[in-house]
């Protein structure tokens, strides 16, 4: 069931651990394009490898299994295999019309297996995050250079998109939203415009955690902002945390998150990648070398909720959380966590 | 409290330190004539100068207005606001969305990634439409402009003001939920001095008003268009500039923070002449009866003559070559034609300006792009800039027809199989095909064997694969694996975030024999397809293979860091030259020559000056650090200074050079030593073997590889040599350290440096071309023989190939350099002078430059032993190279 108040509650008192990558974990499997397809989809005219939100649909088994280790690591919140389940990511695999099953399922499953572990230890609640990706477009960049006033996506397409994904996780049982993975800010402020307008009809407070994405070393999101520009043109609505994960290790985010920390009141998220992908494309930092990393964050009181994003494991996530459960989470001030459930 | 918070590409808070916000107005189509007048006529590009020209004069955030009848005013707000957006210059402030329609509004709400300012909602229409906008922006996330105006009206009065205020205030905090600090009045700023007497207080009451409003509100912004105020001056500029910094001095220090104001229309106000100061200050803040007819008295006796202020064109002063590169740098294409008109002029054929300036400036932009001082969409700029310019030159080099017209190329792109990332790909497409090439486009995930097929069909030039994601890189070798099993030879691009130089090198380029290139970013890309077009190719797919052998070699040296194999082992694996495919030759010159003085005018052509400039700690390529961003104009000052101490150095013979030489009979041994032999003098030169363990079939190398072992029919031969420029250089860097000239002396050791190195590069040739006579038919020039181009090595004891210091001795020995030329050897074997070189000979073309790397204590012992010295002895000179 849904605990958005023992959320809150954890919040204050405790750094959260936010589990690793799905990615990475997939492909320890090996799946090939059978798996993906699984018998339902034998037939679908496009190749559906690589497609690993589907999986929640074709080896549910598999992504349960996954959510399990990270449980089993230490992770507070779970985030639903859903990163691409927007009509607007799915057009490439022709998939659109599955979007609400895909995410309904995913939470669905993200939530009972929480469910099972707080069962278990009820000092130790587990929360299911339900994971909006950016998308793969763009609605602020032009991919054609001869009109650079062209856009490729709307600001509605999205808004629409968003609104679809956001409601079935809600109703599949995601006790927050985690806008992620932010390339484009305005794509974020369009899933962010859906989900309050969401919040506004049921009538109940959804708790959001936004995290943008640092491209590189000119400390921009791909759409050109600056980490603060970022979290300025972010703060409109009461969010749960801000942050940062993706495209680079922990020792790199460090001077973006204090940015974040300096400057917002909302709690301050990370979760890093495991290190910057060596020549192969592979992340190879190990769960200490990451971990030693991190420490510096807690030991700067920045951070309430950590995690791993490409190249983190089980093993990443345990060590993370060993580290979490004995430094003290940032303390955001005290009107700021108080309102923020509050519509 | 908490502070009005803006953004653009980068933030804009503001804070009562800010003092006051200025809003450019010159986006505005009720605000500037020619603004309007370009919208009218579909001209958005120039448009958008104007929006760089107000950021560039000081605007902190940009007002746009398309509130025209004749214009459609939701269209022409979303195209420019998205063209905007591809202007990082522009950008980076905050946008004011300016319009009197709500629809309007919202267009311009959805196409901006900022937080953005609402210009402007009220209660005109009532409470109902009032919150339901304020609402919306909030959801936008966008701060708002509240206009003094209700339903009966627009406030012009002290009173009306406060009580609009207050009544905004709290439907706006209370109902709407709206942060106060997003909350900015424009308390309606009316002309002063129109002659009619109830317009005398109109500034004043607007300055009291905002006084109480901030005084009641600390949170929230007061804001307005100053140029109103002055509105019956409109001819004077002289006296509206006057009045508006007057207006904005009493009106800021009241608690005014934000404003529409045109910075070209003001002055300072501690400038204004006496006594336009008393008479404007009296209208303003309407102290006397007659104040507006003193003040129009005053404009008729002073006719302002019209100021011109425009941006800062300073760069337009530069030479040629940096105004092109500024011009692609900052995207700006107003004056690119006239420039390639003037380096057109310049060279034999047009295309030399495409090859030359244009090319030299993309790579400026690709440099400042890899190390992320541009972006993404600043770099698709520099590609149109670069377009109108290849646009302009296109007649031209149709015209000549003399020259043969390269072919634009075509480039086949896709996203491999399995990945959907393509934002990287999309970039990497329009670059080129803004440099004239043309794309066939297969989007994402496409199979390998798709992309083959299709560049079969289309017969594309290149084709170019992009992926994010890291199983990208096993379908990247895949395909690669299939272009060769089926003979294909299309050269093969591999860019995007996961893919690397390293991985390109080791994996993927030895799957396929053909020119693979990894792309690092997208604004390398031109460089690299144009090599691969271009008649340069094979020389340029040649240097590309030798350096990611190179990465091979190296990554293979890091692979195996721990592994090393027996002396032994490594020796029945060493390099084998097959003696018998081509004839040793023999020196034309054998034994022993000298050169007492050698002209120092002669080795400038063969000076490097990269590691000049790294001596100074500039690190950049020579000559490309001279325009380098960062150290480009330090290095420039160096340079000439270098340039003119050199001139002054030749002409005063303050160096004096001297080279020793010699070519010998030579033959290698069983265990890595080189026996040479000086008439009845016999020496020998012991070599050392790579141990660390390698892929099979890679051989382990020793320069006595390089020699041909004793043998009836074999007579090989090999040299060693010393030069110098240092003698004087010492003396010299004294002189002017004692006049106090540490810059000086410096240089002066620094170019003795490069004088040395040049002086073994001259001499290696004139021994290749004469001496040895090896290569007499070989022509090189400067950039070729610092890329080594030529056959032959010259190895120097100490350097990786030979790390032994004390072969030196031998040298010394056999050559008698100290005896001869006067280079002495320090006790810790170092050269004296310290501008000298030495090192030996090798001649095979098959002999190349390594690195020997770390040995094992078996061969360290074996060494010892060759060299008859205690294996403590050749432990101290090899420490660096040892494992234990």
């Amino acid at each position: 069931m849904k605990n958005t108040t023992s959320l809150y509650k954890s919040l204050g008192h405790r750094i959260l651990v936010l589990d690793g990558a799905m990615g990475t974990m997939i492909q320890r499997y090996k799946l090939d394009e059978a798996d993906y397809r699984g018998r339902r989809f034998a037939d679908w005219s496009s190749p559906l490898k690589g497609n690993n939100d589907l999986l929640s649909l074709t080896r549910p088994d598999i992504i349960e299994a996954i959510h399990r280790e990270y449980l089993e690591a230490g992770a507070d919140i779970i985030e639903t295999n859903t990163f691409s389940g927007t009509t607007i990511a799915m057009a490439d695999y022709g998939m659109e019309a599955l979007v609400t099953e895909l995410n309904y399922e995913s939470a669905r499953m993200a939530r009972q297996v929480c469910d099972e572990y707080t069962a278990v230890n009820p000092q130790k609640p587990r929360f299911v995050a339900g994971s909006i990706g950016p998308t793969n477009k763009t609605a602020s960049l032009s991919p054609d250079v001869n009109d650079p006033g062209f856009r490729a996506v709307t600001f509605e397409d999205l808004r629409v998109a968003y609104r679809q994904q956001a409601l079935a996780l809600l109703d599949g049982g995601a006790d927050l939203l985690l806008v992620e993975t932010i390339f484009d800010t305005l794509n974020a402020k369009a899933a962010l415009f859906a989900i309050d307008e969401l919040a506004e009809e049921r009538g109940e407070a959804i708790p959001i955690m936004v995290s943008g994405t640092i491209t590189d070393a000119s400390g921009r999101t791909l759409s050109g902002q600056t980490a603060e520009a970022f979290l300025i043109s972010v703060s409109h609505l009461p969010l749960l945390s801000v942050g940062f994960n993706c495209a680079l290790g922990a020792a790199q985010l460090l001077p973006y998150l204090e940015t974040l920390a300096s400057k917002s009141e909302f709690y301050i998220s990370a979760y890093p990648n495991a290190g910057l992908p060596n020549a192969f494309g592979q992340y190879d930092e190990t769960p200490d070398a990451m971990a030693a990393q991190v420490q510096t964050y807690f030991e700067k009181g920045l951070i309430n909720i950590i995690g791993g994003c490409c190249g983190t494991t089980p093993a990443h996530i345990q060590a993370l959380a060993e580290l979490a459960a004995i430094y003290s989470p940032r303390r955001v001030k005290q009107d700021a966590a108080v309102s923020s459930p509050v519509l | 409290m908490n502070y009005l918070k803006l953004s653009g590409l980068e933030p804009l808070v503001v804070t009562p330190e800010a003092n006051f916000i200025n809003v450019g107005e010159r986006t505005n189509v009720a605000g500037s004539k020619k603004f309007l007048r370009l919208i009218k006529e579909g001209a958005f590009g120039d448009a958008l100068s104007i929006a760089r020209e107000q950021v560039e004069g000081g605007a902190q955030i940009l007002d746009v207005n398309f509130d025209d009848g004749l214009l459609d005013g939701k269209a022409c707000m979303v195209r420019f606001l998205n063209l905007i957006a591809a202007e990082p210059d522009i950008a980076r402030i905050p946008i004011m969305i300016d319009s009197s329609k709500w629809e309007i509004l919202e267009a311009g709400l959805q196409v901006v990634q900022g937080k953005c300012v609402v210009n402007s909602i009220s209660l005109k229409e009532g409470e109902d439409v009032f919150l339901r906008q304020a609402k919306a922006i909030r959801r936008y996330g966008a701060a708002v402009i509240v206009m003094a105006f209700d339903e009966t009206g627009q406030a012009d009065t002290y009173e009306r003001r406060l009580e609009i205020v207050q009544r905004s205030y709290e439907l706006l905090t209370r109902q709407a939920k709206f942060p106060e600090e997003d909350i900015i009045f424009d308390l309606n700023i009316f002309p002063v001095a129109t002659g009619m007497d109830e317009h005398r207080r109109n500034a004043v009451d607007f300055i009291e008003a905002t006084r109480w409003v901030r005084h009641q509100f600390p949170a929230v912004s007061v804001s307005g268009g100053v140029s109103n105020v002055s509105f019956s001056f409109r001819g004077n500029d002289t006296v509206r500039e006057a009045m508006h910094s007057v207006f904005l001095y009493h009106a800021i220090k009241a608690g005014m923070n934000m404003g529409i104001v045109n910075p070209s229309m003001l002055t300072v106000y501690d400038e204004i002449p006496e006594e336009l100061l008393l008479l404007v200050e009296d209208v303003m803040l309407d102290r006397r009866e007659d104040a507006t007819e003193r003040l129009l008295d005053y404009s008729e006796r002073n006719k302002g003559t019209k100021k011109e202020r425009t941006e800062d064109l300073a760069w337009r002063e530069q030479p040629l070559q940096a105004r092109v590169t500024h011009a692609l740098v900052k995207g700006d294409d107003r004056f690119i034609e006239v420039d390639v008109e003037e380096a057109r002029q310049q060279v034999t054929r047009p295309l030399d300006v495409i090859e030359g300036h244009l090319m030299t400036g993309m790579g400026v932009v690709g440099d400042l792009f890899g190390s992320g001082k541009m972006f993404l969409p600043q770099v698709v700029k520099s590609a149109r800039v670069m377009k109108k310019a290849v646009a302009y030159l296109q007649p031209f080099i149709e015209a000549a027809k003399d020259q043969r017209q390269k072919a634009a190329g075509k480039i086949l792109m896709a996203t491999v199989k399995g990945d959907v990332h393509d934002i990287g790909k999309n970039i990497v497409s329009v670059v080129l095909g803004c440099n004239n090439y043309e794309i066939v486009d297969l989007g994402v995930m496409v199979p390998a064997e798709k992309i083959i097929q299709t560049a079969i069909d289309e017969q594309v030039d290149i084709i170019g694969l992009s992926g994010l994601i890291t199983p990208s890189l096993d379908e990247m070798e895949y395909l690669a694996e299939e272009l060769a099993r089926r003979k294909l030879e299309f050269p093969l691009l591999i860019g995007g975030a996961t893919t690397s130089r390293a991985h390109t090198a080791v994996k993927i380029s030895p799957k396929y024999p053909h020119a693979v290139i990894h792309v690092a970013d997208a604004s390398r890309a031109v460089n690299v397809v144009s090599s691969l077009l271009s008649d340069r190719k094979a020389e340029y797919v040649d240097r590309i293979a030798t350096e990611y052998a190179g990465v091979r070699e190296g990554f293979r040296k890091g692979l195996a860091a721990k592994e090393y194999v027996s002396l032994a082992e490594a020796r029945v694996e060493k390099f084998a030259i097959d003696w018998t495919a081509e004839p040793l030759i023999a020196p034309r010159q054998p034994g022993v020559q000298v050169i007492e003085q050698q002209d120092l005018a002669a080795l400038v052509p063969y000076i490097d000056w990269t590691p000049f400039f790294r001596s100074w700690d500039l690190h950049g390529r020579f000559p490309k650090i001279l325009d380098d961003d960062v150290v480009g104009e330090q290095a420039r000052q160096l340079y000439a200074d270098a340039k003119q101490l050199l001139q002054e150095l030749i002409s005063g013979n303050w160096l004096t050079a001297k080279a020793i030489f010699g070519l010998f009979p030579a033959a290698a041994t069983e265990d890595d030593d080189i026996h040479v032999q000086d008439g009845d003098r016999s020496f020998t030169f012991h070599t050392l073997r790579q141990q660390h363990k390698k892929a099979a079939g890679q051989p382990y190398l020793a320069l006595s590889d390089f020699i041909a072992p004793q043998s009836e029919s074999l007579q090989d031969y090999m040299g060693a040599f010393c030069v110098t420029t240092g003698f004087g250089a010492d003396e010299k860097a004294a002189e002017f350290a004692a006049a106090h000239d540490d810059y000086n002396a410096i240089m002066v050791k620094a170019l003795a440096d490069r004088l040395a190195e040049a002086f073994a590069e001259y001499l290696h040739e004139q021994v290749r071309k004469n001496a040895w006579g090896y290569a007499s038919g070989e022509t090189l020039d400067t950039k070729a023989l610092i890329a080594e181009q030529y056959a032959g090595i010259r190895p120097a004891p100490g350097y990786p190939a030979c790390p032994d210091h004390q072969e030196k001795r031998t040298i010394w020995e056999l050559l008698r350099v100290q005896e001869t030329i006067g280079v002495e050897l320090t006790e810790s074997l170092a050269m004296w002078p310290a501008a000298s070189v030495s090192g030996y000979y090798f001649a095979h073309p098959q002999a190349k430059y390594f690195g020997v790397g770390r040995m094992t204590d078996e061969q360290l012992a074996d060494y010892a032993r060759r060299k008859n010295v205690s294996i403590e002895q050749a432990r101290k000179w090899l420490r660096p190279n040892l494992l234990s």
